[in-house]
């Protein structure tokens, strides 16, 4: 039996008076890659940031029902502790411009003052490059600055940022938009492999990618969860006519 | 934005509230500084305010041994000094932006040119007074024999073409972005029916801009009037109302330079503290307009 | 039909001309507007290289009409207060930098930034009336701790401004990307945003610092001015800018030549922090 790592039961989200999400309801079970899609506005973007907590650092924006990680109860945790247990990429690479290769992908633990060794770091750096399959092209580079790598290898550097954490999620904003296909290629294939260790949901607007990488999918469509299944069954035999149409390219 | 979000229990709470905190007090001691900066005014000249009320502004005698104050002299100074300076800066100025605005945008030319005008800027006060005392005022001094006028060498016109050159640079850069942010295609819609560059220059940017360049001289113009120690050195420094722009005369700022350290006597120092009211009130008034206006410029 | 055709044709060339003639009245108009700097520069090179030796450099001034003497004294002067006023207006003006370019729509947000483009405005003249009021009154005398905090007030809006431009520059993503990883705010803001400014930053501070080393009048009745070598600032103390004030409104020869070394040393000071803040500027910019 897949065990559920995250939880969502009549979860809202809000900007003032604006309802974005609505009463969303879903089981997300562990070492899947779940796309999450819909047109322009349907809320997929605030669904995740909602579950680390970044969408509360707007002013006004609210939130109501439950979200648990692993059973804990995502809004009764320590934000800065629940963001270092769940890790997001998003859509512009960023890596921090005044570290290091090397420190960028320890960033988590040096801003947060956790304290390790020469080894232990060189470890971490090594694991998380190779995961995020970045660790041949600049393993003899590692002290230049993040900035100076294509988009696509900044990409994955902020992918083994978020890595190294050891994070029991990983959620990706549009993480391939901004990149040329040869990249987008290649992290989709990181991603096929990343599956295995941990769960990614990752928010796309490109259904062919979603078709080529996950194999779960939830279809939000004006703030509402329409329907959430294996990829392979929204695809080709969708259940709601809305998603239907969203298939067949009757929206953006 | 500053997040929302609280923390629970953890050191990080303490830390983030405190540069949270921090933050907000910041602002309010800067507000807080400027109202106690207008508040001192204020209440250092009330001893003035009410010996002397209005008639301070257009009384002709300034005789601190008498115990007599008017003011009218230096406003009259200040006021000549100010708006002769701008007269003899503006075309420069503004032939100035539109060279560097218009004709040389980019290139060694350009950088050289906008270089020069930054370091115009970043001469201080004293130094062209200094300059003005011996380079100037010799000029001066020459022409007014000539035209039969007493050859003071000191006076009004010398520190008005003192102060035009300093606020030359200030008038420049505001004038210079504008004139260069022109969008491209009102001036080759204009190319493109046959105009010259003179024609579009005079009929199409100039004309945009205009709201634009009148700002940049209302800032400069804020500036004359606070501008004090060349203006000091060179003016002639005198208590009666200038007949001229070559006779000696004074402004309020120098005045307060030359007499705040040694003013006795608490309605001689009120005086002096109220003219420096007024020259905070006005450029205050200028400096606000003026920002108004590029706001409204930019949006 | 030919007629008109000519009249056309000397129109255009009548318009041409005007054209070719107004560029060059721009022209002119501009290097007349150069020459000022010029006249001036080279006028103080020519004067005051000839005053600047090692006695110049390490000497008090003498009393009128002793050969000799130096500015010794105003070049401690100016350095010092330079460097108190810079503890005090560097660390709040970055400060209130930071929390305007975070806090763009609040009410206090709107008064701060309106409080700095007023402050900016305000003669130097009349800071010295305000600090002679605040401090100097209340201490009983003139020190170069009041001129300090003049001085502290003139480059506190630059200081200000130049960091809240930096900071705003920065893309939003930098941020998010650190708070995503589980970085507390504060530390989001002093060890990431910051330091990837800090290029900007200190262009700015640096550039302030020059504004303000030439600052004679908020001087006059804070720090005064000392004819002694001292080193406490709670006393009075002389300053480069002090000393050009009034040497050169003196009727002595000698104490001119003393102003015009102290005016070159000012530029010299000037011009090189000018340079090493364009220095700053482009070798250190950070790549985003």
């Amino acid at each position: 039996m897949e065990s559920a790592i995250l939880k969502v039961r009549n979860f809202s989200a809000f900007f003032g008076k604006s309802h974005i999400l609505k009463n969303i309801n879903l089981d997300i079970d562990k070492n899947n890659v779940w796309a999450i899609m819909g047109p322009s506005g349907c809320g997929k973007t605030t669904f995740i940031r909602c579950i680390n907590r970044m969408h509360e650092l707007t002013p006004n924006a609210t939130t109501s029902g439950s979200m648990q990680l692993n059973g804990e109860e995502i809004y009764e945790m320590n934000p800065v502790m629940l963001r270092r247990k769940v890790g997001m990429v998003f859509q512009r690479p960023n890596p921090f411009p005044t570290m290091s290769i090397y420190d960028n992908v320890i960033a988590g633990y040096i801003l947060n003052g956790i304290k390790l060794n020469k080894q232990q770091k060189d470890e971490i750096v090594e694991t998380s490059l190779r995961r995020a399959a970045l660790w041949m092209e600049v393993r003899n580079t590692l002290h230049k600055k993040g900035t100076f790598l294509s988009g696509g290898q900044q990409q994955r550097l902020c992918i083994a940022r978020a890595l190294s954490m050891n994070p029991e999620m990983l959620l990706l904003d549009e993480a391939t938009s901004a990149l040329d296909p040869v990249s987008t290629a290649k992290i989709e294939e990181l991603i096929h492999e990343l599956k295995a260790q941990y769960t990614i949901l990752m928010v796309t607007h490109n259904m062919q990618q979603a078709a080529r990488v996950s194999n779960k999918t939830a279809f939000f469509y004006l703030g509402e969860l329409v329907e959430a299944d294996n990829t392979k069954t929204i695809f080709t035999n969708p259940k709601h006519e809305k998603t239907q149409d969203y298939i067949r390219g009757h929206f953006g | 934005m500053i997040p929302a979000i609280t923390f629970k229990n953890n050191g990080i709470n303490f830390k983030e509230k405190a540069f949270k905190k921090t933050l907000t007090l910041s602002a309010i001691v800067a507000v807080i500084i400027l109202i106690a900066i207008f508040f001192t005014l204020l209440v250092n000249s009330f001893p003035s305010l009410k010996a002397l009320g209005a008639g301070f502004f257009y009384d002709k005698t300034w005789d601190p041994v008498a115990d007599e104050y008017g003011a009218l002299p230096f406003l009259v100074g200040t006021l000549l000094t100010s708006f002769l300076a701008l007269l003899i800066s503006t075309p420069f100025s503004i032939a100035v932006s539109i060279f560097l605005g218009e004709y040389y945008k980019k290139g060694i030319v350009a950088e050289t040119f906008k270089n020069v005008i930054d370091l115009l800027a970043g001469i201080p006060s004293v130094i062209y007074g200094f300059w003005g005392l011996f380079v100037l005022v010799p000029i001066v001094r020459i022409i007014e024999i000539k035209l039969n006028v007493p050859p003071y060498g000191v006076g009004i016109i010398t520190s008005s073409i003192i102060l035009a050159i300093m606020i030359l640079p200030f008038s420049v850069s505001l004038s210079r972005q504008v004139i260069s942010m022109v969008p491209d295609h009102l001036k080759e819609a204009a190319y493109s029916l046959g105009a010259t560059r003179f024609e579009v220059i005079t009929k199409i940017i100039i004309p945009y801009t205009k709201s634009g360049l009148f700002a940049g001289l209302l800032l400069a113009l804020g500036r004359a009037l606070g501008e004090t120690m060349a203006v000091t050195m060179l003016i002639g420094n005198t208590h009666s109302i200038p007949t001229g722009i070559f006779s000696p005369g004074n402004t309020m700022a120098s005045v307060i330079a030359n007499e705040f350290s040694e003013a006795t006597g608490k309605i001689y120092t009120s005086a002096l503290i109220e003219m420096g009211l007024f020259l905070f009130v006005v450029a205050t008034v200028i400096n606000i307009i003026g920002k108004q206006i590029i706001k409204r410029f930019t949006l | 039909m030919n007629d008109s055709k000519s009249e056309i044709e000397k129109q255009i060339a009548h318009r041409n001309r005007k054209n070719k003639r107004f560029k060059g009245v721009i022209i002119a108009a501009t290097i007349i507007s150069t020459l000022p700097l010029l006249f001036i520069l080279f006028y103080i090179f020519r004067q005051g290289i000839s005053a600047i030796n090692w006695q110049f450099l390490t000497h008090l001034p003498k009393p009128v009409g002793e050969a000799g003497g130096g500015v010794s004294n105003a070049l401690v002067g100016s350095i010092l207060i330079l460097l108190v006023s810079c503890i005090i207006a560097i660390p709040v003006g970055i400060v209130i930098g930071i929390y305007l370019s975070e806090e763009t729509k609040s009410r206090l947000a709107y008064y701060c930034r309106l409080a700095v483009d007023v402050l900016q405005g305000i003669p130097s003249i009349v800071i010295g009336i305000i600090i002679y009021e605040w401090i100097v009154r209340p201490m009983g005398g003139f020190s170069a701790f009041s001129g300090s905090v003049a001085l502290a007030l003139i480059m506190l809006p630059s200081i200000i401004k130049s960091t809240e431009e930096t900071l705003k520059l920065l893309p939003e993503s930098l941020k998010e990307a650190s708070l995503a990883l589980g970085v507390p705010y504060y530390k989001t803001m002093l060890k990431i945003i910051v330091p990837t400014g800090l290029s900007g930053i200190l262009t700015g501070v640096i550039l302030s610092i020059s504004r303000v080393i030439g600052e004679t009048a908020p001087l006059l009745f804070t720090a005064f001015g000392s004819p002694f070598m001292t080193t406490d600032i709670f006393k009075p103390m002389s300053s480069l800018s002090l000393i050009i004030f009034n040497y050169a409104t003196s009727p002595y020869e000698d104490w001119h030549q003393l102003a015009w070394g102290a005016s070159m040393l000012l530029i010299l000071m000037i011009l090189i922090l000018n340079i090493i803040s364009k220095i700053v500027q482009s070798k250190w910019k950070v790549q985003f």
